[in-house]
């Protein structure tokens, strides 16, 4: 688990998620976060170490941390 | 005692659950030691697939539509209302109509989606969807006049039903502008929220050389924010901006309100375990398809794979046995690919999808499984 000290407002758990994906749910979740807020995004998906930097940055969002781990990893993106 | 189980929602996980259970549990359901009862908000169920055909004139709304009580089994007691509020700790029902049973023993919540255009300004009134029977309607009176100009598909929600259903839109309106010799005049532009044309990395890979090929704009990383429906412009959370003529969306969607209400999971998505379908959040409740956060795509054919195993741990449930049945993510999907031609796919919480080359044939197998999809809300496929 995370030692980070940050608090999400929201968890969005995308670990087995098949289709339509770990990005699209994180997305999702951030439409419905007040400006400010962080949501944590657990992904099995190693496209989404690649994938949610690359959305954040074309969103104008805040990528606040990764943790990369074996079994899943935990993405934590804040809303501007 | 009569053991209670209760199905909120008719549609594909609802009905073929209740047929699933008819079956199972017989015996119990004869002797009056257990009684299953299906409560849906219509007296009708409804199958949404048979709406990708209505804006092209190729389908009618009453296609999808037929009678609950003609397609389940008599064992199955059907209430018509609509469930208001789930008390999961005193296992109670309150529903609009004051129908029973107001306790349940077992609770399966099949709600399904609903769409929420409103989350997006201005989405209502300057866009058209196939996601409803007024959506399609009102998208083929426009459609069929439709002869010149921008042609902007949008997927706005997400999650949203049917994943392949998108890109079969574009797909299909650009062969069927081809063959009416009017493509030349119409541009056709698909958004969609990520950075690649579908959520699914496979398709995605597969779907974009398709759309090159057939001068398909894309826009990536396009996640509708607002629309303006006097200037006609669609303008993305990213910042860019798409003037349009006919702007066709995916909307958001949610499941139903009662769900947060009730503790269940957020905007309308119970909680569940991916394999189990039990919910995290309350004892003695399932919920399957849409209404399922499983991270699957929202489909009838997951909905049809869920109730197989709901059914199953159901009937262990109820005689006292240990439920060892699981959901191991099965989803297939056909993926019209033009007017005549479709592909598709199979895959599971394991293996990744890999389309298939289209043909007619697999055309023609989609067009034949929608009609013989009322032989699976029977439970009998």
């Amino acid at each position: 688990m995370t030692q980070l000290d940050i608090e999400p407002a929201k968890t969005v758990d995308a670990r087995g998620a098949a289709c339509p994906g770990p990005l699209m749910d994180l997305i999702g979740a951030i439409r419905d976060v007040d400006p400010g807020d962080v949501v944590v995004l657990l992904s099995d998906s190693d496209r989404s170490l690649t994938d949610v930097p690359e959305w954040v940055e074309e969103a104008g969002n805040e990528l606040r941390a990764v943790e990369e781990g074996d079994d899943h990893h935990e993405i934590y993106v804040e809303k501007v | 005692m009569t053991e209670e189980i209760v199905i909120i929602g008719g549609g594909t996980g609802g009905s073929v659950l209740a047929n699933d259970l008819a079956e199972r549990l017989e015996a119990e359901i004869d002797a009056g030691d257990v009684s299953v009862t299906l409560i849906n908000d219509g007296p009708d169920h409804v199958y949404k697939p048979v709406w990708l055909y209505i804006p092209f004139g190729l389908r009618e709304p009453e296609d999808g539509r037929r009678p609950l009580r003609e397609l389940v089994d008599n064992r199955i007691e059907i209430r018509q209302g609509r469930v208001t509020e789930i008390d999961t700790e005193a296992k109670q029902l309150t529903t609009s109509e004051r129908v029973s049973p107001t306790h349940y023993d077992h609770l399966v919540v099949a709600t399904g989606s609903t769409l929420a255009p409103e989350e997006v300004p201005g989405l209502a009134e300057g866009g058209h969807d196939y996601y409803s029977e007024a959506g399609a309607l009102a998208l083929r009176d426009e459609l069929l006049e439709f002869t010149e100009g921008h042609l902007v598909l949008s997927v706005i929600g997400s999650p949203h039903m049917c994943p392949a259903a998108p890109l079969e839109f574009v797909f299909m309106t650009d062969d069927w502008f081809r063959k009416r010799g009017l493509r030349e005049d119409i541009e056709i532009t698909y958004t969609y929220p990520i950075n690649r044309v579908h959520g699914n990395p496979h398709i995605a890979e597969w779907a974009q050389p398709l759309m090159d090929e057939r001068d398909i704009n894309t826009e990536t990383f396009f996640n509708g924010e607002e629309v303006d429906p006097e200037s006609q412009t669609l303008t993305a959370m990213e910042g860019s901006e798409i003037d349009y003529d006919l702007l066709v969306s995916i909307p958001p969607h949610r499941g139903v309100e009662m769900i947060a209400e009730a503790g269940l999971g957020d905007r309308g998505w119970v909680e569940v375990d991916k394999h189990t379908l039990e919910a995290e959040h309350a004892d003695d409740v399932y919920a399957l398809g849409d209404a399922a956060a499983t991270g699957v795509p929202k489909a009838g054919s997951v909905a049809h794979y869920q109730a197989a195993t709901v059914g199953q741990r159901l009937a262990s449930e109820v005689r006292g046995q240990v439920a060892t049945a699981a959901y191991d993510g099965k989803t297939i999907c056909f993926i019209e690919t033009g007017m005549d031609a479709a592909s598709f796919v199979e895959f599971d919480y394991q293996n990744p999808p890999s389309p298939v080359s289209p043909s007619e044939k697999i055309h023609w197998s989609k067009l034949a499984y929608n009609e013989s999809y009322w032989l699976t809300a029977r439970g009998l496929i």
